[in-house]
């Protein structure tokens, strides 16, 4: 059976179903010089335990703004933020700075940043310390602390060495070891991978999402990179002007007709080859992306098809993407085969159809 | 004049400058470090924003930073004699010298604390680290090698103030350079006395250029050590192989 859209699928083990980081509301608007910039515009966001949830958007939507509100680095104009059941606009109080309370909670949610922010003064182990030391933890069980996170993310051999003669990868497992210290269940990752080179950039996604599953770390992170979140989002927001235009998890993204995120997640292109043909575009999300449906249909109907283009991927586990294909004939001359997918399961949308000038064709072309 | 007769004369004046410059770098690198933090950190957008406070601190860091020392000294006087007892001698120039170096050094501890990245600040701040935890494992370790330069930018500036304490019968190597040299026409002693002075001054700056540079390189910023830089020039396979040990 394939999830009905709208259903929030289960991806992997550690996914439950309790929100635990929650906005409502959240709006930030920055003045200066009398000017009003409205960096968050009522954002809602629900993150739920032991996923990794990914906000996209350009620069300037927002998404430094919003992370950067959850844990109250940025004091939100209004709306509230919930993290692992505490309110934590309420901890803040009024006053700009930081009290005691807000503090505490604050030390329980890793964050991740895009320049690594290592302390330059410290070695790798001193800076893992650090937050240990906010802690008030003892210089020996910190110190264990600290070996044990170098171990974990593969840096064991790095702890007496000084930022400055790591690597741009190895500094990011530094700051993501750091960032560990203090056992927090929700990680908060603002363009960590956007300062390195691809490469890097899959290692250290890879190291987030085994994090992810070893320790049921929720994580949510920004980016601008759409193959972020193709390589480890479980759920998705894209943010547009200090909104948050759409969101769901990636299959339920994929079965949203017309959704932005999920062209960009899977873009298909491909024209039409000739006159009396017809082009379909099939979306996979679920079981039936196991299935090889493409030859059923051919054996089945006895045509030919071509596929013009496609974006499968396995994610969370799941196959789902989408695929451009071409059937000989009009569309009134193909009701039946695509009745026929559309019973499997598949979301299929009628390319360049006269009526209906669709977003996908536009998509599909960039 | 013979050296037998300038020695006593010159050791004694080089004891006093020391004793007057040491003691009033000591107090103002003590009061003059928290005063450019708390300047960083009152000023719009830091961690304890506060514009009255800023606008005060630095309006008298300000006035004190542009009153020429000579005038400071002989303003200061009656609040010299409340603290020492007296206005004469090296003790009373300590009270002008430090209270003239304070924002001089505050000043440049501002400019090192403002060198520190933000993101740094922010990491603390996203450990739950107050401001007192920025402050010390932040703000001022990140800038040490700054700080030092600063430091010793402030020393050097208090020789020269403490030359112009030497006018004022405080002793010293400014008053031996007056009184022997332009007063009596010593030319010899004039001319030691700019010797020993242009010796002290290089070679305080040396040290604390070397000082400041040893930490650079501890924290790597410079990137490998002083010695083999110029030979990255000729040798480009010496970077070569420094970047693959890197990685």
């Amino acid at each position: 059976m394939h999830p009905c859209p709208g259903t929030p699928t289960p991806l992997h083990s550690t996914v439950t179903e309790t929100h635990v980081i929650t906005t409502s509301g959240l709006t930030k608007v920055y003045r200066s010089r009398g000017r009003e910039v409205t960096a968050l515009d009522g954002v809602d966001l629900h993150v739920r335990e032991g996923e990794v949830y990914g906000v996209i958007g350009q620069s300037g939507a927002g998404k430094s703004s919003l992370i950067r509100c959850v844990n109250l680095l940025e004091r939100p104009t209004s709306g509230t933020v919930t993290v692992a059941g505490q309110d934590l606009t309420a901890l803040a109080g009024r006053g700009p700075r930081a009290g005691k309370e807000l503090r505490r909670a604050r030390s329980r949610i890793g964050m991740v940043f895009q320049h690594f922010n290592l302390l330059s003064s410290r070695t790798v182990q001193d800076n893992i310390e650090l937050p240990l030391e906010i802690l008030g933890k003892a210089g020996r069980a910190r110190s264990l602390k600290a070996l044990e996170l170098l171990d974990l993310v593969g840096l064991a051999d790095k702890a007496k060495a000084y930022p400055a003669q790591l690597s741009g990868g190895q500094k990011q497992r530094v700051g993501i070891a750091r960032a560990l210290a203090g056992d927090p269940k929700v990680l908060l990752s603002d363009e960590a991978t956007s300062a390195l080179d691809p490469e890097t950039t899959r290692s250290i996604l890879q190291l987030l999402r085994d994090l992810n599953r070893q320790l049921g770390l929720t994580v949510l992170l920004i980016t601008h990179e759409m193959d972020v979140v193709k390589s480890i989002c479980d759920s998705a927001a894209l943010m547009e002007k200090g909104r948050i235009v759409e969101s769901g998890t990636v299959s339920e993204l994929l079965a949203t007709p017309g959704s932005e995120l999920a062209a960009a997640l899977f873009p298909v292109s491909g024209e039409r080859t000739g006159p009396d043909r017809t082009v379909l575009d099939v979306t996979f999300h679920g079981e039936a992306a196991t299935q090889p449906v493409v030859s059923q249909l051919s054996r089945t109907y006895n045509i030919d098809i071509s596929i013009l283009g496609a974006a499968i991927d396995t994610v969370g586990g799941l196959q789902i993407g989408r695929m451009r294909i071409e059937l000989p004939g009009r569309y009134e001359d193909n009701v039946v085969p695509i009745g026929f997918l559309r019973e499997q399961g598949l979301q299929i949308d009628v390319v360049g159809r006269e009526g209906e000038e669709p977003l996908l064709v536009k998509e599909g072309a960039k | 004049m013979t050296w037998s007769e300038m020695q006593p004369v010159l050791s004694q004046a080089c004891w006093d400058t020391l004793y007057m410059v040491g003691w009033s770098t000591l107090i103002s690198v003590v009061a003059g470090l928290p005063l450019g933090i708390l300047l960083v950190l009152t000023d719009k957008g830091g961690l304890l924003q506060n514009v009255v406070v800023n606008k005060v601190i630095g309006q008298i860091v300000n006035i004190a930073r542009s009153m020429p020392f000579i005038i400071l000294m002989v303003a200061l006087m009656t609040f010299t004699r409340w603290i020492t007892g007296t206005t004469i001698g090296r003790e009373a120039a300590i009270v002008p010298l430090a209270i003239g170096a304070i924002p001089f050094f505050a000043r440049l501890v501002e400019m090192s604390v403002r060198e520190v990245d933000g993101g740094l600040v922010e990491a603390v701040q996203s450990m739950g680290g107050s401001t007192w935890k920025v402050v010390r494992s932040v703000l001022v370790p990140e800038a040490l090698p700054s700080l030092i330069s600063g430091a010793t930018t402030t020393i050097i500036a208090l020789i020269g103030y403490s030359a112009m304490a030497g006018t004022v019968g405080a002793g010293g190597l400014g008053d031996v350079a007056v009184r022997y040299g332009y007063q009596r026409f010593e030319t010899g002693m004039m001319w030691i006395t700019v010797a020993i002075l242009a010796v002290v001054i290089s070679l305080l700056q040396l040290v604390g250029d070397f000082a400041a540079r040893s930490l650079h390189r501890r924290t790597g910023r410079s990137g490998g050590l002083l010695l083999f830089r110029p030979l990255r020039g000729i040798f480009p396979g010496a970077v070569a192989t420094e970047a693959v040990k890197k990685s």
